[in-house]
């Protein structure tokens, strides 16, 4: 069965590291921030300024002053740093984040990613999604195997306007865990109960597949 | 030296219709609302604006695009406005998208005296058409210039009558590096406080940067997308 939005995210959760800083986009790889490791510590960065996002704040309590990248309110942890935009995007450009987890509209075996723009329809910006991809050291994208339509968002080449080139290194869907390699997309895992040949039906360039392919374990 | 005006009008004063100039906040959060409503009030119009964000269409930024004060805007994104982005699928409205980060450091470097620098993001893609690049280290790069402006309006938390400026949490964003980079600086703050009751080790921005002050009135410090937790 491929997995929903929170199974994409606890996968994800597994590629963590004790003292990893990590800059988490908004939708499914906001989630991560759910299934974090307990014997592990995490800091969470937020573009507009901010290393250490607490939880939502509860009821009543939010602050307007304290928000996300995505706009909504959040709290601070014990340790947390509030900082300018130009001071934030230098621990991004720097290389200080160990870890980027973003969605996509499209992304190629060659580590290309779309997914700002859709020409004529939506213009709303890349936001801070091109600095990321350009200097992260390690990027994940979590997205679904296929769009809306049924079609491949994971090909060859990208239809959609480029927000980086040569920089995914793993997608998880929700069908599969896929490494991009110099040789293209190798699969990793499956999503439990999901066929090695499902997964190259519903991708839209070749994949390495090596000796017997493990399902995700959850 | 005091640098402190009675309001945002009084603020706003010497500033011409085409002039260019940058609004701080992020999204919603930070922005100088009081100064925002004077513009709107002044009429001027042809007016270049660099900031983050749009606004949404009844608050912040996007009251001034409602009276197509602004000509051109120069941003990273621009998504919760309907009016925004209906003047610009329309032609109406230029605008000129930019990375968020570069964004920030055209800012700062404009600010900081430095006409130009090398960033990777954006290489590769219509960011960086027609842009010159070059390798450094077997990474490509792209030039990008700094930014100043006619006027820079930022809001603080605190400020004293020399124009030092403290931020509170993430209401910084854009107006620490925004504050440097204004020909004309005007700072709007919660707090004003007269020279010696803030603590120069708490200070972001040191008074040099800043031309006028006042204290703002009626702060709504509206909420875009109110997140709680689940009990």
């Amino acid at each position: 069965m491929s997995l929903d939005k929170n199974g994409i995210a606890k996968r994800i959760a597994q590629e963590l590291k004790d003292g990893y800083y990590v800059n988490l986009g908004i939708g499914i790889p906001t989630l991560v921030a759910n299934f974090v490791p307990e014997n592990i510590e995490v800091i969470l960065q937020s573009e507009n300024g901010l290393l250490g996002i607490g939880p939502f704040p509860e009821k009543g309590k939010a602050d307007p002053d304290l928000i996300n990248a995505g706009k909504q309110t959040v709290t601070t942890i014990p340790g947390s740093a509030f900082f300018d935009s130009s001071l934030s995007f230098a621990m991004i450009r720097g290389g200080h984040i160990d870890l980027t987890v973003l969605g996509a509209f499209e992304v190629t075996d060659k580590g290309d990613i779309s997914s700002w723009k859709i020409p004529g329809k939506m213009v709303k910006g890349m936001g801070g999604a091109m600095d990321l991809v350009a200097a992260a050291k390690n990027i994940i994208v979590a997205t679904t195997h296929t769009d809306r339509h049924g079609k491949p968002k994971l090909k060859t080449k990208c239809d959609l306007p480029l927000t980086g080139i040569n920089c995914v290194k793993k997608i998880v869907s929700d069908l599969a865990v896929i490494d991009v390699t110099d040789k293209g997309f190798k699969l990793v895992e499956r999503a439990p109960g999901v066929s090695v040949e499902e997964i190259l039906e519903k991708t839209g360039a070749p994949v390495i597949v090596e000796g017997d392919i493990p399902e995700m374990k959850l | 030296m005091n640098k402190v005006v009675k309001n945002a009008k009084e603020a706003i004063k010497g500033m011409r219709d085409g002039q260019t100039f940058m609004l701080g906040g992020f999204g919603l959060c930070g922005i100088p609302e009081n100064t925002i409503n004077a513009l709107v009030e002044s009429g001027l119009t042809n007016l270049t604006c660099i900031s983050n964000n749009a606004g949404v269409d009844d608050f912040g930024l996007g009251l001034l695009l409602k009276k197509h004060q602004i000509k051109k805007m120069i941003s990273s994104y621009v998504g919760e406005n309907k009016e925004f982005e209906r003047q610009l699928l329309s032609g109406e409205l230029e605008v000129d998208l930019v990375p968020q980060g570069t964004l920030a450091e055209r800012i700062r470097a404009g600010g900081a005296g430095i006409p130009a620098f090398y960033v990777p993001a954006g290489y590769g893609t219509e960011v960086g058409e027609g842009k010159e690049s070059r390798e450094f280290n077997g990474k490509m790069y792209l030039l990008e210039y700094g930014l100043t402006a006619d006027f820079a309006v930022v809001k603080a938390w605190k400020g004293d009558t020399m124009g030092n400026l403290i931020y509170r949490e993430t209401a910084n964003n854009f107006n620490q590096p925004m504050a440097m980079a204004g020909k004309i600086t005007i700072a709007e703050v919660e707090i004003l406080v007269p020279a010696g009751e803030l603590n120069p080790n708490e200070i972001h921005t040191p008074g040099i940067f800043v031309q006028r002050i006042f204290q703002g009135t009626n702060y709504e410090k509206r909420i875009e997308f109110e997140t709680v937790r689940e009990s």
